[in-house]
Protein backbone atom coordinates (compact mmCIF):
# COMPACT_ATOMS: atom_id res chain seq x y z
CA UNK A 1 0.00 0.00 0.00
CA UNK A 2 1.75 3.22 -0.99
CA UNK A 3 1.63 6.43 1.02
CA UNK A 4 1.80 10.07 0.26
CA UNK A 5 2.26 12.53 3.09
CA UNK A 6 2.01 16.48 2.47
CA UNK A 7 3.79 18.10 4.80
CA UNK A 8 4.31 21.67 5.96
CA UNK A 9 7.82 23.54 7.20
CA UNK A 10 6.50 25.48 9.99
CA UNK A 11 7.82 28.02 12.80
CA UNK A 12 8.80 25.70 16.09
CA UNK A 13 5.52 26.40 18.44
CA UNK A 14 7.39 27.53 20.96
CA UNK A 15 8.89 30.35 18.71
CA UNK A 16 8.09 34.09 19.85
CA UNK A 17 6.14 35.29 17.06
CA UNK A 18 7.31 39.58 16.08
CA UNK A 19 5.95 41.26 12.78
CA UNK A 20 8.19 41.52 9.77
CA UNK A 21 9.41 44.84 8.40
CA UNK A 22 6.63 45.09 5.64
CA UNK A 23 3.40 44.36 7.92
CA UNK A 24 2.54 41.54 6.02
CA UNK A 25 4.42 38.83 6.92
CA UNK A 26 6.74 37.65 10.26
CA UNK A 27 10.13 38.30 11.30
CA UNK A 28 12.03 35.21 10.00
CA UNK A 29 15.27 35.98 12.27
CA UNK A 30 15.49 32.94 14.84
CA UNK A 31 12.92 31.29 13.79
CA UNK A 32 13.74 27.07 14.14
CA UNK A 33 11.94 25.43 11.28
CA UNK A 34 10.00 22.16 11.84
CA UNK A 35 7.75 19.79 10.58
CA UNK A 36 4.22 20.89 11.39
CA UNK A 37 3.27 18.80 14.68
CA UNK A 38 0.28 17.43 12.93
CA UNK A 39 2.10 16.19 9.87
CA UNK A 40 4.03 14.14 12.25
CA UNK A 41 0.77 12.15 12.94
CA UNK A 42 0.28 11.66 9.46
CA UNK A 43 3.44 10.48 8.78
CA UNK A 44 3.87 7.73 11.52
CA UNK A 45 0.70 6.03 10.21
CA UNK A 46 1.75 5.78 6.59
CA UNK A 47 4.98 4.78 8.59
CA UNK A 48 2.84 1.97 10.78
CA UNK A 49 0.87 0.89 7.30
CA UNK A 50 3.52 0.58 5.14
CA UNK A 51 5.55 -1.67 7.54
CA UNK A 52 2.59 -4.00 8.17
CA UNK A 53 1.60 -3.81 4.34
CA UNK A 54 4.37 -3.43 2.26
CA UNK A 55 4.48 -0.56 0.05
CA UNK A 56 6.08 2.98 0.05
CA UNK A 57 5.83 6.07 1.71
CA UNK A 58 6.67 9.13 -0.34
CA UNK A 59 6.93 12.94 1.65
CA UNK A 60 5.76 16.01 -0.47
CA UNK A 61 6.53 19.23 0.74
CA UNK A 62 5.83 22.75 -1.25
CA UNK A 63 8.39 25.39 0.49
CA UNK A 64 11.31 27.09 -0.01
CA UNK A 65 15.11 25.59 0.60
CA UNK A 66 14.83 25.62 4.45
CA UNK A 67 11.86 22.73 4.00
CA UNK A 68 14.47 20.47 2.86
CA UNK A 69 15.36 19.57 6.33
CA UNK A 70 12.15 18.98 6.77
CA UNK A 71 11.59 16.33 4.25
CA UNK A 72 15.26 15.04 5.46
CA UNK A 73 13.55 14.40 9.09
CA UNK A 74 11.05 12.72 7.87
CA UNK A 75 13.00 10.25 5.75
CA UNK A 76 14.99 9.87 8.92
CA UNK A 77 12.08 8.68 10.69
CA UNK A 78 11.47 6.22 8.01
CA UNK A 79 10.02 7.49 5.10
CA UNK A 80 11.35 6.30 1.82
CA UNK A 81 11.73 9.25 -0.56
CA UNK A 82 10.73 12.93 -1.16
CA UNK A 83 9.48 15.51 -3.71
CA UNK A 84 10.80 19.08 -2.83
CA UNK A 85 8.18 21.84 -4.94
CA UNK A 86 10.39 24.68 -4.08
CA UNK A 87 8.62 27.61 -3.80
CA UNK A 88 5.92 28.72 -1.54
CA UNK A 89 6.97 32.06 -0.13
CA UNK A 90 4.55 34.03 -2.49
CA UNK A 91 1.72 31.48 -1.26
CA UNK A 92 1.58 31.67 2.30
CA UNK A 93 -1.91 30.78 3.50
CA UNK A 94 -2.92 30.34 0.22
CA UNK A 95 -4.36 27.08 0.45
CA UNK A 96 -6.03 26.87 -3.24
CA UNK A 97 -2.54 27.67 -4.76
CA UNK A 98 -0.92 25.41 -2.29
CA UNK A 99 -3.75 21.92 -2.57
CA UNK A 100 -3.07 22.94 -6.52
CA UNK A 101 0.47 22.75 -6.79
CA UNK A 102 0.70 19.65 -5.01
CA UNK A 103 -2.27 18.17 -6.74
CA UNK A 104 0.00 18.37 -9.65
CA UNK A 105 2.92 16.99 -8.10
CA UNK A 106 0.92 14.16 -6.92
CA UNK A 107 -1.61 13.48 -10.01
CA UNK A 108 0.97 11.24 -11.57
CA UNK A 109 2.01 8.76 -8.85
CA UNK A 110 0.52 5.83 -7.79
CA UNK A 111 -0.73 5.60 -4.12
CA UNK A 112 -3.54 4.30 -2.16
CA UNK A 113 -3.40 6.96 0.86
CA UNK A 114 -2.59 10.53 1.15
CA UNK A 115 -2.03 11.38 5.03
CA UNK A 116 -1.47 15.35 6.06
CA UNK A 117 -1.94 16.57 9.43
CA UNK A 118 -5.38 18.23 10.25
CA UNK A 119 -3.67 21.72 9.96
CA UNK A 120 -0.40 23.48 9.87
CA UNK A 121 0.34 25.31 13.03
CA UNK A 122 1.24 28.89 10.75
CA UNK A 123 -1.45 30.47 8.79
CA UNK A 124 -3.89 27.93 10.20
CA UNK A 125 -6.72 28.14 7.91
CA UNK A 126 -6.80 23.95 7.96
CA UNK A 127 -7.99 23.53 4.39
CA UNK A 128 -5.51 22.16 2.23
CA UNK A 129 -6.08 18.74 2.65
CA UNK A 130 -9.98 19.07 1.93
CA UNK A 131 -9.06 21.24 -1.13
CA UNK A 132 -6.56 18.20 -2.23
CA UNK A 133 -8.92 15.63 -2.04
CA UNK A 134 -11.62 17.17 -4.34
CA UNK A 135 -8.96 18.72 -7.01
CA UNK A 136 -7.89 15.13 -7.08
CA UNK A 137 -11.31 13.76 -7.20
CA UNK A 138 -10.63 11.53 -4.25
CA UNK A 139 -12.97 11.14 -1.07
CA UNK A 140 -11.47 12.60 2.59
CA UNK A 141 -11.68 12.19 6.11
CA UNK A 142 -10.72 15.09 8.34
CA UNK A 143 -9.42 15.13 11.88
CA UNK A 144 -8.69 11.11 11.88
CA UNK A 145 -8.51 9.51 15.40
CA UNK A 146 -8.70 5.65 14.86
CA UNK A 147 -8.32 3.82 11.52
CA UNK A 148 -8.90 0.55 10.44
CA UNK A 149 -7.45 -0.57 7.03
CA UNK A 150 -9.35 -2.97 5.01
CA UNK A 151 -9.88 -4.90 1.96
CA UNK A 152 -10.11 -1.31 -0.44
CA UNK A 153 -11.49 0.78 1.84
CA UNK A 154 -11.26 1.90 5.32
CA UNK A 155 -12.81 3.15 8.61
CA UNK A 156 -12.30 5.96 10.46
CA UNK A 157 -13.56 7.80 13.70
CA UNK A 158 -13.26 11.88 13.62
CA UNK A 159 -13.98 13.78 16.51
CA UNK A 160 -17.11 16.24 16.20
CA UNK A 161 -18.83 18.52 19.00
CA UNK A 162 -19.47 16.25 21.63
CA UNK A 163 -19.11 12.92 19.59
CA UNK A 164 -17.66 10.68 17.24
CA UNK A 165 -18.52 10.12 13.87
CA UNK A 166 -17.38 6.53 12.28
CA UNK A 167 -16.65 6.91 8.48
CA UNK A 168 -16.22 4.27 6.13
CA UNK A 169 -14.54 5.60 2.67
CA UNK A 170 -13.24 3.64 -0.36
CA UNK A 171 -9.17 3.67 -1.42
CA UNK A 172 -7.82 5.57 -2.71
CA UNK A 173 -8.70 8.75 0.46
CA UNK A 174 -6.66 11.58 1.67
CA UNK A 175 -7.08 11.38 5.55
CA UNK A 176 -6.23 14.95 7.43
CA UNK A 177 -4.82 13.10 10.82
CA UNK A 178 -5.35 14.90 14.19
CA UNK A 179 -3.57 14.06 17.40
CA UNK A 180 -4.27 10.75 19.69
CA UNK A 181 -3.91 8.87 16.23
CA UNK A 182 -0.65 7.29 17.03
CA UNK A 183 2.63 8.04 19.01
CA UNK A 184 4.77 9.46 16.38
CA UNK A 185 8.47 8.34 16.58
CA UNK A 186 11.85 9.63 16.18
CA UNK A 187 14.76 9.50 13.96
CA UNK A 188 17.30 7.29 15.64
CA UNK A 189 20.98 7.89 14.61
CA UNK A 190 20.75 5.18 11.57
CA UNK A 191 17.86 6.31 10.24
CA UNK A 192 19.38 9.78 10.03
CA UNK A 193 22.58 8.77 8.27
CA UNK A 194 20.57 6.38 6.00
CA UNK A 195 18.14 9.74 5.11
CA UNK A 196 21.28 11.48 3.41
CA UNK A 197 21.02 8.62 0.77
CA UNK A 198 17.56 8.69 0.19
CA UNK A 199 16.42 10.39 -2.86
CA UNK A 200 14.74 14.07 -2.66
CA UNK A 201 13.38 14.93 -5.91
CA UNK A 202 13.36 18.52 -6.38
CA UNK A 203 10.88 20.30 -8.37
CA UNK A 204 10.10 23.81 -9.58
CA UNK A 205 6.91 25.45 -9.31
CA UNK A 206 6.85 26.77 -12.61
CA UNK A 207 7.47 23.26 -13.97
CA UNK A 208 4.23 22.55 -12.81
CA UNK A 209 2.41 24.84 -14.64
CA UNK A 210 1.77 27.16 -11.87
CA UNK A 211 2.53 30.68 -12.04
CA UNK A 212 3.17 31.60 -8.21
CA UNK A 213 1.87 34.98 -7.13
CA UNK A 214 0.38 35.99 -11.01
CA UNK A 215 -3.12 34.44 -9.74
CA UNK A 216 -3.40 34.34 -5.87
CA UNK A 217 -6.52 33.28 -4.01
CA UNK A 218 -5.83 34.89 -0.86
CA UNK A 219 -4.31 38.12 -0.13
CA UNK A 220 -2.59 38.97 2.93
CA UNK A 221 -3.31 43.13 3.80
CA UNK A 222 -1.55 42.84 6.94
CA UNK A 223 -0.04 40.81 10.19
CA UNK A 224 -0.22 42.66 13.75
CA UNK A 225 0.47 41.50 16.78
CA UNK A 226 -2.56 40.99 19.06
CA UNK A 227 -3.58 44.27 21.38
CA UNK A 228 -1.48 44.08 24.19
CA UNK A 229 -3.68 43.57 27.63
CA UNK A 230 -3.26 45.93 30.73
CA UNK A 231 -2.49 44.54 33.59
CA UNK A 232 -5.25 42.71 35.43
CA UNK A 233 -6.33 42.83 39.14
CA UNK A 234 -3.98 40.26 40.86
CA UNK A 235 -5.94 39.21 44.34
CA UNK A 236 -3.36 37.71 46.82
CA UNK A 237 -5.35 34.60 47.84
CA UNK A 238 -2.59 32.52 50.10
CA UNK A 239 -3.89 33.37 53.77
CA UNK A 240 -7.77 33.65 53.06
CA UNK A 241 -8.77 31.62 49.86
CA UNK A 242 -12.40 31.64 50.70
CA UNK A 243 -12.00 35.65 50.81
CA UNK A 244 -10.28 35.95 48.00
CA UNK A 245 -12.79 33.61 45.94
CA UNK A 246 -15.59 35.44 47.26
CA UNK A 247 -14.15 38.79 45.99
CA UNK A 248 -13.40 37.16 42.58
CA UNK A 249 -17.00 36.34 41.89
CA UNK A 250 -17.92 39.76 43.05
CA UNK A 251 -15.64 41.03 40.21
CA UNK A 252 -16.97 38.58 37.48
CA UNK A 253 -20.18 39.60 38.11
CA UNK A 254 -20.37 43.64 39.19
CA UNK A 255 -17.09 44.54 37.31
CA UNK A 256 -16.67 42.31 34.37
CA UNK A 257 -20.01 41.55 34.09
CA UNK A 258 -19.64 37.78 32.87
CA UNK A 259 -21.60 35.57 35.44
CA UNK B 1 -23.24 38.04 -7.73
CA UNK B 2 -24.75 39.84 -5.03
CA UNK B 3 -25.74 39.22 -1.40
CA UNK B 4 -24.46 35.96 0.96
CA UNK B 5 -25.18 32.13 1.20
CA UNK B 6 -25.42 30.84 4.80
CA UNK B 7 -24.38 26.92 4.92
CA UNK B 8 -26.66 25.53 7.42
CA UNK B 9 -25.72 23.13 10.08
CA UNK B 10 -28.59 20.97 12.16
CA UNK B 11 -27.94 17.80 14.37
CA UNK B 12 -30.98 15.59 14.54
CA UNK B 13 -33.10 18.38 13.22
CA UNK B 14 -31.77 20.98 15.84
CA UNK B 15 -29.96 23.92 13.75
CA UNK B 16 -26.08 24.83 15.33
CA UNK B 17 -25.56 27.75 16.89
CA UNK B 18 -22.86 28.78 15.01
CA UNK B 19 -24.95 28.52 11.86
CA UNK B 20 -27.44 31.07 13.68
CA UNK B 21 -24.89 33.01 14.12
CA UNK B 22 -23.42 32.91 10.70
CA UNK B 23 -26.88 33.62 9.43
CA UNK B 24 -26.66 36.69 11.63
CA UNK B 25 -23.17 38.27 11.15
CA UNK B 26 -24.65 37.80 7.02
CA UNK B 27 -27.52 40.20 7.70
CA UNK B 28 -25.50 42.60 9.54
CA UNK B 29 -23.32 43.10 6.67
CA UNK B 30 -25.58 44.03 4.48
CA UNK B 31 -24.05 43.08 1.07
CA UNK B 32 -27.37 41.87 -0.50
CA UNK B 33 -29.67 38.73 0.02
CA UNK B 34 -29.17 36.64 2.80
CA UNK B 35 -29.80 33.35 1.70
CA UNK B 36 -29.65 29.82 3.62
CA UNK B 37 -28.70 25.92 2.41
CA UNK B 38 -29.66 23.43 4.80
CA UNK B 39 -28.75 19.94 4.28
CA UNK B 40 -30.34 17.21 6.08
CA UNK B 41 -33.30 14.39 6.64
CA UNK B 42 -36.22 15.61 7.79
CA UNK B 43 -35.43 18.68 7.94
CA UNK B 44 -37.69 21.08 6.14
CA UNK B 45 -39.81 22.00 8.90
CA UNK B 46 -36.77 23.35 10.76
CA UNK B 47 -36.11 25.82 7.76
CA UNK B 48 -38.32 28.18 8.22
CA UNK B 49 -37.27 29.42 11.86
CA UNK B 50 -33.92 30.71 9.37
CA UNK B 51 -36.05 33.55 8.51
CA UNK B 52 -36.26 35.68 11.80
CA UNK B 53 -32.06 35.79 11.92
CA UNK B 54 -32.45 37.48 8.52
CA UNK B 55 -32.52 35.13 5.95
CA UNK B 56 -35.13 35.63 3.21
CA UNK B 57 -34.97 32.29 0.87
CA UNK B 58 -33.57 29.30 2.61
CA UNK B 59 -32.58 26.25 0.18
CA UNK B 60 -33.63 22.64 1.75
CA UNK B 61 -31.82 19.33 0.59
CA UNK B 62 -34.14 17.12 2.54
CA UNK B 63 -32.82 13.34 0.93
CA UNK B 64 -32.35 10.40 3.65
CA UNK B 65 -28.67 10.08 2.09
CA UNK B 66 -27.99 13.19 3.88
CA UNK B 67 -28.95 12.54 7.56
CA UNK B 68 -25.52 12.18 8.16
CA UNK B 69 -22.55 14.35 6.77
CA UNK B 70 -20.84 14.09 4.31
CA UNK B 71 -18.25 16.58 2.55
CA UNK B 72 -18.84 15.21 -1.21
CA UNK B 73 -23.01 15.11 -0.53
CA UNK B 74 -22.82 18.38 1.44
CA UNK B 75 -20.67 20.21 -0.63
CA UNK B 76 -22.95 19.17 -3.63
CA UNK B 77 -25.85 20.49 -2.38
CA UNK B 78 -23.77 23.97 -0.90
CA UNK B 79 -22.83 23.82 -5.02
CA UNK B 80 -25.92 23.97 -6.47
CA UNK B 81 -27.62 26.96 -3.69
CA UNK B 82 -24.77 28.83 -5.21
CA UNK B 83 -25.46 28.39 -8.89
CA UNK B 84 -29.03 29.32 -7.83
CA UNK B 85 -28.47 32.50 -5.08
CA UNK B 86 -25.44 33.78 -7.34
CA UNK B 87 -23.97 35.27 -4.01
CA UNK B 88 -20.80 37.05 -3.64
CA UNK B 89 -19.84 35.26 -0.83
CA UNK B 90 -20.57 32.11 1.45
CA UNK B 91 -20.48 31.88 4.94
CA UNK B 92 -19.74 28.66 7.53
CA UNK B 93 -20.16 28.35 11.15
CA UNK B 94 -16.64 27.59 11.90
CA UNK B 95 -17.47 23.92 13.49
CA UNK B 96 -15.99 20.85 12.82
CA UNK B 97 -18.50 20.33 10.16
CA UNK B 98 -18.02 23.82 8.53
CA UNK B 99 -14.38 24.34 8.96
CA UNK B 100 -14.25 20.22 6.97
CA UNK B 101 -16.87 21.43 4.26
CA UNK B 102 -16.26 25.16 3.54
CA UNK B 103 -12.63 24.04 1.52
CA UNK B 104 -14.23 21.25 0.05
CA UNK B 105 -17.11 23.42 -1.48
CA UNK B 106 -14.89 25.91 -2.61
CA UNK B 107 -12.69 23.83 -4.13
CA UNK B 108 -15.17 22.43 -6.01
CA UNK B 109 -16.15 25.57 -7.26
CA UNK B 110 -12.30 26.61 -7.97
CA UNK B 111 -12.09 29.31 -5.54
CA UNK B 112 -10.33 29.76 -2.50
CA UNK B 113 -11.13 30.02 1.19
CA UNK B 114 -10.23 31.93 4.71
CA UNK B 115 -11.20 30.09 7.37
CA UNK B 116 -11.75 31.17 11.26
CA UNK B 117 -13.05 34.85 10.83
CA UNK B 118 -13.32 36.73 14.34
CA UNK B 119 -14.13 39.99 12.99
CA UNK B 120 -15.64 40.80 9.20
CA UNK B 121 -15.60 44.51 7.20
CA UNK B 122 -17.39 45.14 4.20
CA UNK B 123 -15.20 47.48 1.09
CA UNK B 124 -17.66 47.18 -2.27
CA UNK B 125 -19.22 43.93 -1.80
CA UNK B 126 -15.90 42.66 -0.78
CA UNK B 127 -15.22 40.96 2.52
CA UNK B 128 -12.04 41.87 4.42
CA UNK B 129 -11.49 39.55 7.00
CA UNK B 130 -9.53 39.20 10.03
CA UNK B 131 -8.24 35.79 11.67
CA UNK B 132 -5.87 34.80 13.85
CA UNK B 133 -2.71 33.11 12.40
CA UNK B 134 0.22 31.34 14.40
CA UNK B 135 -2.62 30.00 16.61
CA UNK B 136 -3.35 33.51 18.11
CA UNK B 137 0.19 34.91 18.41
CA UNK B 138 -0.56 37.10 15.74
CA UNK B 139 -3.69 38.58 13.88
CA UNK B 140 -3.67 38.61 9.82
CA UNK B 141 -6.01 40.84 7.46
CA UNK B 142 -7.06 39.20 4.82
CA UNK B 143 -9.30 38.46 1.28
CA UNK B 144 -9.93 36.46 -1.61
CA UNK B 145 -8.10 38.79 -4.05
CA UNK B 146 -10.80 39.49 -5.71
CA UNK B 147 -12.32 35.75 -6.78
CA UNK B 148 -15.43 34.99 -5.98
CA UNK B 149 -17.75 33.76 -4.42
CA UNK B 150 -15.77 34.21 -1.29
CA UNK B 151 -15.64 31.08 1.01
CA UNK B 152 -15.65 32.34 4.81
CA UNK B 153 -15.81 30.19 8.22
CA UNK B 154 -16.38 32.19 11.23
CA UNK B 155 -14.91 31.35 14.70
CA UNK B 156 -18.14 29.90 17.00
CA UNK B 157 -19.15 32.89 19.61
CA UNK B 158 -17.62 35.60 18.52
CA UNK B 159 -20.36 36.58 16.35
CA UNK B 160 -24.10 36.84 18.04
CA UNK B 161 -26.78 35.65 16.85
CA UNK B 162 -29.59 38.00 16.83
CA UNK B 163 -33.73 37.25 16.03
CA UNK B 164 -34.73 40.35 14.15
CA UNK B 165 -37.93 38.81 12.78
CA UNK B 166 -38.69 38.31 9.37
CA UNK B 167 -39.78 35.52 7.50
CA UNK B 168 -37.81 32.84 4.91
CA UNK B 169 -39.23 31.61 1.35
CA UNK B 170 -38.63 27.52 1.27
CA UNK B 171 -37.20 26.15 -1.35
CA UNK B 172 -36.97 22.76 -1.97
CA UNK B 173 -33.51 21.34 -3.60
CA UNK B 174 -34.35 18.22 -5.78
CA UNK B 175 -33.14 16.81 -8.50
CA UNK B 176 -29.43 16.08 -6.71
CA UNK B 177 -26.70 13.86 -8.18
CA UNK B 178 -25.34 12.25 -5.21
CA UNK B 179 -22.45 10.53 -5.09
CA UNK B 180 -21.58 10.12 -1.57
CA UNK B 181 -18.04 7.71 -1.08
CA UNK B 182 -16.87 8.85 2.24
CA UNK B 183 -19.93 7.49 4.32
CA UNK B 184 -20.53 8.76 7.95
CA UNK B 185 -22.06 5.29 9.40
CA UNK B 186 -23.13 6.64 12.99
CA UNK B 187 -22.44 9.33 15.11
CA UNK B 188 -21.52 8.13 18.27
CA UNK B 189 -22.62 10.65 21.34
CA UNK B 190 -19.21 11.30 23.44
CA UNK B 191 -20.03 14.15 25.27
CA UNK B 192 -22.49 12.79 28.09
CA UNK B 193 -24.15 16.01 27.48
CA UNK B 194 -21.03 18.19 28.33
CA UNK B 195 -19.89 21.43 26.34
CA UNK B 196 -17.15 21.06 23.65
CA UNK B 197 -14.61 23.46 24.82
CA UNK B 198 -14.89 25.02 20.77
CA UNK B 199 -18.21 25.81 21.45
CA UNK B 200 -18.20 26.97 24.90
CA UNK B 201 -19.12 30.40 25.83
CA UNK B 202 -17.54 29.76 29.41
CA UNK B 203 -14.39 27.27 29.44
CA UNK B 204 -12.83 26.43 32.67
CA UNK B 205 -9.34 24.75 32.58
CA UNK B 206 -6.89 22.47 34.60
CA UNK B 207 -3.32 22.28 34.26
CA UNK B 208 -0.36 20.28 35.65
CA UNK B 209 -1.51 22.28 39.31
CA UNK B 210 -4.01 20.21 39.80
CA UNK B 211 -1.69 17.17 40.54
CA UNK B 212 -3.54 14.13 38.86
CA UNK B 213 -6.01 13.05 37.13
CA UNK B 214 -8.27 12.41 39.93
CA UNK B 215 -8.61 16.06 40.43
CA UNK B 216 -9.96 17.30 37.48
CA UNK B 217 -13.83 16.81 39.22
CA UNK B 218 -12.60 20.16 40.93
CA UNK B 219 -12.15 21.91 37.61
CA UNK B 220 -15.73 19.76 36.69
CA UNK B 221 -17.50 21.71 39.80
CA UNK B 222 -16.35 24.69 38.66
CA UNK B 223 -17.42 24.70 35.28
CA UNK B 224 -21.25 23.16 35.69
CA UNK B 225 -21.17 25.84 38.00
CA UNK B 226 -20.56 28.36 35.41
CA UNK B 227 -22.42 26.56 32.48
CA UNK B 228 -19.42 26.17 31.10
CA UNK B 229 -17.30 23.45 29.37
CA UNK B 230 -14.20 21.92 30.64
CA UNK B 231 -10.19 22.85 29.26
CA UNK B 232 -6.99 21.26 29.51
CA UNK B 233 -3.40 22.46 28.87
CA UNK B 234 -0.92 20.22 26.54
CA UNK B 235 0.95 18.87 30.06
CA UNK B 236 -2.23 16.79 31.22
CA UNK B 237 -3.34 15.92 28.17
CA UNK B 238 0.61 14.28 27.56
CA UNK B 239 0.48 12.65 30.67
CA UNK B 240 -3.12 11.16 29.58
CA UNK B 241 -5.11 12.76 32.64
CA UNK B 242 -7.68 14.09 29.89
CA UNK B 243 -8.59 13.27 26.45
CA UNK B 244 -7.36 15.29 23.55
CA UNK B 245 -10.59 16.85 22.77
CA UNK B 246 -10.41 18.89 25.87
CA UNK B 247 -6.94 20.56 25.05
CA UNK B 248 -6.67 24.05 24.41
CA UNK B 249 -3.97 25.55 22.89
CA UNK B 250 -1.34 25.82 19.55
CA UNK B 251 -1.88 21.80 19.18
CA UNK B 252 -5.12 21.35 20.50
CA UNK B 253 -8.62 23.94 20.33
CA UNK B 254 -8.02 27.81 19.53
CA UNK B 255 -11.01 29.42 21.58
CA UNK B 256 -12.38 32.93 22.35
CA UNK B 257 -15.02 32.38 25.28
CA UNK B 258 -16.71 35.37 27.27
CA UNK B 259 -14.63 33.78 30.14
CA UNK B 260 -12.04 31.74 30.27
CA UNK B 261 -10.89 30.43 33.64
CA UNK B 262 -7.24 28.99 34.21
CA UNK B 263 -6.28 26.71 36.91
CA UNK B 264 -2.91 25.24 37.99
CA UNK B 265 -1.61 26.31 34.38
CA UNK B 266 1.63 28.36 34.47
CA UNK B 267 0.64 29.80 30.83
CA UNK B 268 3.12 28.35 28.36
CA UNK B 269 3.24 30.73 24.75
CA UNK B 270 1.63 27.61 23.47
CA UNK B 271 -1.39 27.71 25.76
CA UNK B 272 -1.78 31.33 25.94
CA UNK B 273 -2.07 31.18 21.52
CA UNK B 274 -4.90 29.50 21.99
CA UNK B 275 -6.74 31.60 24.26
CA UNK B 276 -5.72 34.99 24.74
CA UNK B 277 -8.64 36.62 22.54
CA UNK B 278 -10.83 35.51 25.47
CA UNK B 279 -13.26 38.37 26.44
CA UNK B 280 -12.15 37.93 29.92
CA UNK B 281 -9.26 35.86 31.35
CA UNK B 282 -9.06 34.35 34.97
CA UNK B 283 -5.83 32.64 36.42
CA UNK B 284 -5.43 30.94 39.95
CA UNK B 285 -2.56 29.87 40.62
CA UNK B 286 0.30 29.45 43.39
CA UNK B 287 2.80 30.82 41.47
CA UNK B 288 3.02 34.76 41.60
CA UNK B 289 5.51 35.19 38.37
CA UNK B 290 3.57 32.43 36.34
CA UNK B 291 3.18 33.66 32.70
CA UNK B 292 -0.74 33.14 32.62
CA UNK B 293 -1.15 36.30 35.33
CA UNK B 294 0.42 38.39 32.55
CA UNK B 295 -2.96 37.73 30.19
CA UNK B 296 -5.15 37.79 33.13
CA UNK B 297 -7.82 40.39 33.77
CA UNK B 298 -8.22 39.07 37.58
CA UNK B 299 -6.00 36.51 39.17
CA UNK B 300 -6.02 34.96 42.68
CA UNK B 301 -2.55 33.93 43.72
CA UNK B 302 -3.09 30.42 46.19
CA UNK B 303 -3.89 27.26 46.11
CA UNK B 304 -6.73 26.05 43.58
CA UNK B 305 -7.53 23.13 46.14
CA UNK B 306 -8.95 25.95 48.67
CA UNK B 307 -9.92 28.38 45.96
CA UNK B 308 -12.04 26.44 44.12
CA UNK B 309 -14.79 24.98 46.35
CA UNK B 310 -15.90 28.10 47.92
CA UNK B 311 -15.69 29.83 44.44
CA UNK B 312 -17.75 27.26 43.57
CA UNK B 313 -20.25 27.81 46.75
CA UNK B 314 -20.67 31.38 46.02
CA UNK B 315 -21.57 30.67 42.05
CA UNK B 316 -24.12 28.59 43.27
CA UNK B 317 -25.73 30.99 45.41
CA UNK B 318 -25.27 33.92 43.10
CA UNK B 319 -26.87 31.81 40.65
CA UNK B 320 -29.88 30.25 43.00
Amino acid sequence: MNCIVCIACVPDTASVIKIGPDGKGIDESGIKWIVAPYDEYALEEALKITEAKGGEVTVVTFGPDRAESALRDCLARGAHKAIHVRGGEASLGDSFTIASVLAAAIKGLAYDLILVGVKGVGTDNAQVGQMLAELLGIPHVAGVLTLELGDGGLTAGRDVEGGREKVACPLPALLTCQKGLNEPRYAALKGIMAAKKKPVDKVEVSSLGIQEGVNPFYAVRSVALPPAKSAGTLIKGEDDPAGAAAQLVKLLRDEAKVI
Amino acid sequence: MAGILVFVEQRKGQIRAASLQAVSEARRLGVGEVSAVLPGSGVTGAAAALGAYGASKVFVADDPNLGLYSAEGYAEVVVKACGLAQPSAVLFGGTAMGRDLAPRVAARLGVGAIADATAITVEGDALVVTRPVYSGKAVATVDTAGKRPQVVSLRPNVFAAEQVGGSAEVVALDGLALSIRAVVKELLDTGGGELDVAEADIIVSGGRGIKGPENFGLIRDLAHALGGAVGASRAVVDAGWIEHKHQVGQTGKVVSPTLYVACGISGAIQHLAGMSSSKVIVAINKDPDAPIFKVADYGIVGDLFQVIPPMVDAIKALKA
